[in-house]
């Protein structure tokens, strides 16, 4: 059973469907909406569901478990209902009916093997733990042993062939820029922010007291997370646990230092920012990103119609992007991203994320645009700009 | 055709992903926000063009399966619920915004294009013009709200009902046949529904009974740069008409609502009218401020009434559009609902209709929002008796339920047409209509709906 | 309660005892009756008329008479300030509105305002202490209590401990009477005994007003200090006078009809300028002859007079080559913050601008 604390609000939802636009209204906005289209699969069509199934009217299905685990946690349900007494509470509760769920064991199959693949394996790429330190190799990168900050790059940056791109550009630029830091390499864990979002409570909970425990041990007072999501998760939820750690974001730390290196592009670019969800909406960031490409001299930057808090999210959170819940085709939140970027006239999407990096890269191939777009993760930008 | 083999045929035409006759799809689209009884229907399907409609059309024609039209299903008393079962047809998909004519001020869009959607993209593209957005939430349809005869911010400044700005429409008859209709059916531009006979009236207050709207031509207007608002406010109920009428023999305003309710408390036992007026220009906006107080003055300066000062961070509200604020009042019982009988009237009768109101919900035990806007330049208002409840109060839905029904009736009383209501009114309506009008609607329906497909169990003539 | 002597003093033959509060005002006709100058209306910025006139319109108020005055009285408080006499002028003035039914904002908004700014019966549980900050109703303002200067400072606010001296413009000293002895009463007991401080730093200058100069002219007893926020934003700049960077700019004052009630510390916008680096150019409208902001005689229907004194206002605050405009008051601030921006003059709170000068 759900909290009552969740429970007791579900009815409060009118189904008037401000949920499923940002705040400009420009198009739809919630990616379980944009590429299913019932109603069922917007926010507030899963709200009512919700209730029914709490109150005994409907059983749950696998269709169910579809729309409970459909959605991408993006947050812009939360930006622009018009229901005071459920907007900020609408994303935990899809969460809370996940936990419901898993609970009962009546969870999609993709939902099931990660989970299983991170509580074997540690990881839900089925790699061996050792393979963490992998993206590191020849960089020359210290071990954390007691530096100001840690540099934490966590699943997708270790594993992902564009994560791993993006780790080792990120701390090539701390270090460039000055910044004190040291890497755990192999001996990283898991975030599980991701784990929380799909509603495995428990194993996100033990996960980060492992990282806490892990992190407490060797004196770790400030982190640097490569994804917003671990740095959501870092941030926001293992102070619950005990965590004292302070907790940035790469764009955060690295926003006033870039200007110093002075960087100029050859030739013009125009480039137009992607908001990750788990730095904009989620924690209200959308400035340091913006202000590094600010200091990048050459580089013109355009913002897509849909923007901070109205950005379309890329489709990867919430667990889908290991999961996979919204499948493919031309309704896919990505490729609908993409197709907006275009429109901007941008030949970059830039991005500081490294899910919206896959999600986005692979939907520009999806969409046959690699001719006329390309995306590039910030410091990958800044770093064609400055000096070797 | 058994039920495996309709979706089959229904999954052919639009494609497997978008028919489900699943329980959780069955249970959204069996009920809306409303105190209406749910009805399942059978299946749900989402078309993407005219002509995968038009497939469906003929398959349901051909099975005599019921079809419900549905836009953004927010219309509270249940038009897009499916009475008898069947197909409801979620238009939503087809939401591409075809055509802008800058010269002739129209856009085409396809039915299930959204309120909000074109709104933005006229803002990003054509940024000279604009629609008249109703006060529905962002996600209702052009073609929903022009089929139930909406209103809305344009209302009173640019000719009436939304029904009124349409230039044209496509629709598909319950056969599967695709009909132009307008000057879109002789030349190539929606401009206009004459100099022909007019047709489009056929599908529009008919509650999807004659066919489904496929595509809709409406008219856009200038949308000025500069956009204020006054509020006057009174505590006398009668002085309604002279306020409302004086505002609005200056040409001045754009949108004119007058609005009352209990709560905040501070607002209880006052009336404000609510006067939006644009301008091209600082100057002009000025001017216009200037006529619109001078109209009052000998009114405000007996002190019985004044227009009311708005600090900034409360303007903002009044300047919305569409206005976040009418969805917020379903969350006033805490419970996610309200329903509204919204009555067209004549101006002199808002008095009167305000204390009906008033009566109604103390003797139900209900608390409520009253209200109008004023449509064509003051030739009606619309009326709204709203009653927020609570969902899980089973008896607070049960009296708004009866108070609902109660007010219908008042509505037709004061000489009041209660709007896009549900079954009870349309019967209280048919109760009072002219027989031969009813005769003609029976008639036409009979050459439009031979099967008696179409949303059935809406107004319906015995 | 005002405890009476045996004999009626001269302002008892005004006592108005509309709410159950029995405040009387000490206003002694005497002296008006004497009073050669007249300079409550002499010097009115909003009513002309010469000095004969003046004189006749002012013996009608003090005998209590009907006036052209108390219609046109835009109710900017000034008079209190000219009164050579102290003796209230536009105290008096707000009596005899209310007792003779002249109501200078229409009815449903006084009424609704009256029913808005009334005490809930709701104080929340706070954890307070000295620098204690009284923000009256503005309490939505108190993200502006931040920073070095207000550091360790608490703030308490909201419709429990409202000073209603707002209905001063509304002709209801009748709603200030009978409600302020309560107030008084929760701001000591949920405020200032809890604080274990007497001081109270009176965020908005019309609390300052209601705590010295109503007060005193209606005999009721305050048991705190009230404090002005100039006052103390002067203290707190002094104390951190090394962290100041001057702004080296030229700034305009919008000088509230509330400080009319308490002009002696009107020279403390000075101290603050000269401690902050503001420059403060020569206007016409200003100390004395300070324009209302028109918000209030917006309410009471004015729209020529305000239209008149807005543009006179921001167009002497550009002449003067003002780059700010300060502000004391929220609702001056709300009302004027647009034409002034719209006039390249950026728009700032007092307390702000001090920590502008802090780098903060």
């Amino acid at each position: 059973m759900m909290d009552s604390a969740y429970r007791d609000i579900l009815h409060r939802c009118f189904r008037c469907g401000w949920c499923k636009f940002p705040l400009n209204y420009t198009d739809f906005n919630c990616p379980a909406y944009l590429k299913y289209r019932f109603e069922s699969f917007s926010s507030g069509g899963r709200m009512w569901l919700i209730r029914a199934w709490q109150e005994g009217e409907i059983t749950p299905s696998e269709r169910l478990s579809q729309i409970l685990f459909s959605c991408v946690t993006c947050r812009n349900c939360v930006e622009a209902c018009a229901m005071p007494g459920i907007k900020d509470s609408l994303v935990d509760l899809f969460i809370e009916a996940r936990a419901d769920m898993v609970e009962r064991g009546t969870i999609p199959p993709l939902v099931r093997d990660y989970f299983k693949a991170i509580s074997v394996g540690g990881n839900p790429y089925r790699l061996p733990a050792q393979d963490r330190a992998k993206w590191s190799c020849g960089l020359g990168l210290e071990r954390y042993q007691g530096q100001e900050y840690l540099f934490y790059v966590g699943d997708e940056g270790a594993f992902d062939e564009l994560g791993q791109h993006m780790a080792r550009s990120v701390a090539l630029l701390l270090r460039r820029s000055g910044v004190s830091f040291g890497i755990l390499g192999s001996d990283e864990l898991t975030d599980g922010n991701d784990v929380h979002a799909l509603g495995e409570k428990g194993l996100a909970e033990y996960l980060a007291r492992q990282n806490i425990e892990l992190m407490q041990e060797l004196g770790v007072k400030k982190v640097i997370t490569l994804s917003p999501h671990a740095f959501h998760a870092m941030r926001n939820r293992y102070p619950l646990h005990g965590s004292t750690a302070a907790v940035y974001h790469y764009t955060q730390i690295l926003q006033p230092l870039v200007a110093r290196l002075a960087p100029v592009l050859q030739g013009e670019r125009v480039v137009t920012y992607h908001d990750p969800c788990y730095l904009g909406r989620w924690n209200g960031e959308y400035r340091a990103p913006r202000a590094i490409l600010k200091s990048v001299k050459g580089l013109k930057s355009v913002e897509m119609d849909r923007s901070m808090q109205n950005a379309l999210c890329c489709g990867g959170g919430g667990g889908n992007f290991f999961t996979d819940m919204l499948g493919t085709g031309p309704d896919l939140a990505a490729r609908a991203r993409v197709r907006e970027a275009l429109a901007t006239g941008a030949d970059t999407i830039a991005v500081a994320c490294p899910q919206c990096y896959r999600m986005l890269a692979d939907a520009v191939r999806d969409e046959g645009a690699q001719e006329k777009v390309r995306v590039c993760e910030l410091t990958e930008i800044v770093a064609e700009a400055v000096p070797a | 055709m058994d039920r495996s083999a309709v979706i089959e045929r229904l999954k052919a035409i639009v494609g497997g992903a978008y028919v489900s006759d699943a329980a959780e799809e069955l249970y959204i689209y069996s009920r809306d926000q409303g105190v209406q009884d749910p009805h399942l229907p059978d299946w749900v399907a989402m078309p993407a063009s005219t002509g995968e409609v038009a497939s469906i059309l003929e398959l349901a024609s051909r099975e005599k399966i019921p079809v419900v039209p549905m836009g953004g299903g927010l219309v509270l008393s249940g038009l897009s619920v499916p009475l008898r079962g069947g197909i409801v047809l979620d238009m939503k998909r087809m939401n591409r915004i075809l055509e802008v004519n800058e010269h002739s001020h129209y856009a085409v869009v396809e039915a299930g294009t959204s309120q909000g959607m074109l709104d933005a993209y006229l803002r990003k593209h054509h940024p000279g013009l604009k629609h008249s957005l109703p006060d529905a939430p962002p996600a209702a349809t052009i073609a929903g709200n022009i089929a139930i005869h909406g209103s809305g911010h344009l209302s009173q400044s640019e000719g009436g009902f939304h029904s009124e700005m349409v230039t044209g429409l496509e629709v598909v008859l319950s056969t599967g046949e695709v009909v132009k209709l307008g000057s879109c059916s002789t030349v190539p531009a929606w401009f206009s529904r004459a100099p022909l006979p007019d047709l489009v009236g056929l599908f529009l207050g008919w509650n999807g009974t004659t066919g489904v709207i496929t595509k809709v031509g409406i008219k856009l207007f200038p949308r000025p740069k500069f956009h204020d608002v006054l509020v006057y406010m009174t505590e006398d109920i009668d002085l309604a008409p002279m306020v409302l009428n004086r505002v609005i023999a200056t040409s001045m305003a754009e949108d004119i609502n007058y609005a009352l309710a209990p709560k905040p408390d501070y607002l209880n036992g006052f009336q404000m009218t609510v006067i939006n007026y644009t301008a091209n220009s600082e100057d002009e906006l000025i001017f216009k401020r200037k006529k619109l107080r001078s109209v009052l003055q000998d009114l405000y300066e007996t002190r019985q009434s004044g227009f009311m000062p708005i600090p900034p961070h409360m303007k903002a509200g009044f300047l919305e559009a569409p206005q976040k604020a009418l969805s917020k009042f379903a969350d006033v019982r805490k419970g996610g609902g309200f329903e509204y009988v919204g009555a067209i009237m004549p101006i002199e009768r808002i008095p009167d209709a305000c204390r009906a109101g008033m009566e109604i919900t103390e003797r139900h035990a209900i608390t409520y929002s009253l209200g109008a806007r004023i449509i064509g330049r003051g030739s009606c208002a619309m009326f709204f008796f709203a009653y927020p409840f609570n969902r899980v109060d089973k008896g607070e839905v049960e009296r708004v339920k009866e108070a609902l029904e109660e007010t219908n009736e008042t509505a037709l009383r004061l000489g009041g047409i209660p709007w896009k209501t549900e079954v009870q009114g349309q019967r209280l309506i048919l109760e009072r209509m002219d027989p031969a009008t009813k005769g003609l609607m029976r008639r036409i329906r009979g050459v439009l709906d031979p099967q008696g497909i179409m949303n059935p169990g809406n107004w319906e003539v015995t | 309660m005002v405890c009476h002597a045996e004999s009626v003093p001269p302002w008892e033959m005004f006592r108005w005892e509309g709410g159950g509060f029995m405040a009387s005002l000490r206003f002694d006709p005497e002296i008006c009756l004497a009073c050669e100058s007249v300079d409550c209306i002499m010097k009115c910025q909003y009513i002309h008329m010469d000095l004969a006139r003046a004189k006749e319109e002012h013996d009608r108020l003090t005998r209590g008479e009907m006036s052209s005055i108390l219609k046109d009285c835009v109710t900017c408080y000034a008079c209190e300030e000219y009164c050579p006499s102290g003796n209230h002028p536009f105290y008096h003035i707000v009596e005899l509105q209310e007792r003779l039914g002249i109501h200078p904002v229409p009815i449903p908004i006084e009424k609704s305002q009256v029913v808005m700014m009334g005490p809930r019966g709701k104080i929340r549980e706070m954890e307070l202490k000295s620098p204690l900050i009284n923000m009256c109703f503005f309490d939505m303002m108190k993200g502006g209590i931040r920073g070095s200067l207000f550091e360790g400072a608490t703030t308490f606010g909201g419709s429990d401990v409202f000073c209603n001296l707002m209905f001063l413009h509304f002709a209801r000293n009748s709603t200030i009477k009978e409600r302020l002895p309560r107030m008084i009463d929760n701001i000591m007991h949920c405020a200032v005994e809890p604080s274990g401080t007497r001081e109270v730093i009176c965020y908005h200058d019309e609390c300052y007003g209601t705590y010295t100069s109503w007060a005193r002219a209606f005999g009721v007893e305050v048991p705190f200090t009230p404090v002005h926020l100039f006052e103390f934003l002067k203290r707190r700049l002094m104390e951190l006078r090394d962290g100041i960077r001057p702004l080296n700019v030229k700034v305009a004052y919008q000088r509230p009809c509330s400080n009319r009630l308490c002009p002696e510390t009107d020279s403390l916008v000075d101290d603050i300028f000269a401690l902050i680096g503001a420059e403060r150019p020569k206007r016409t409208y200003e100390y004395g002859n300070a324009l209302c902001c028109g918000g209030v005689p917006e309410a009471a229907q004015r729209f020529d007079l305000v239209d008149d004194i807005r543009a006179r206002n921001v167009a002497d605050m550009k002449a003067a080559g003002a780059q700010y405009c300060v502000f004391n008051c929220p609702f001056c601030f709300w009302t004027l913050a647009e034409p002034v921006a719209k006039a390249g003059i950026f728009p700032v709170m007092m307390s702000d601008l001090c920590l502008l000068a802090l780098g903060e």
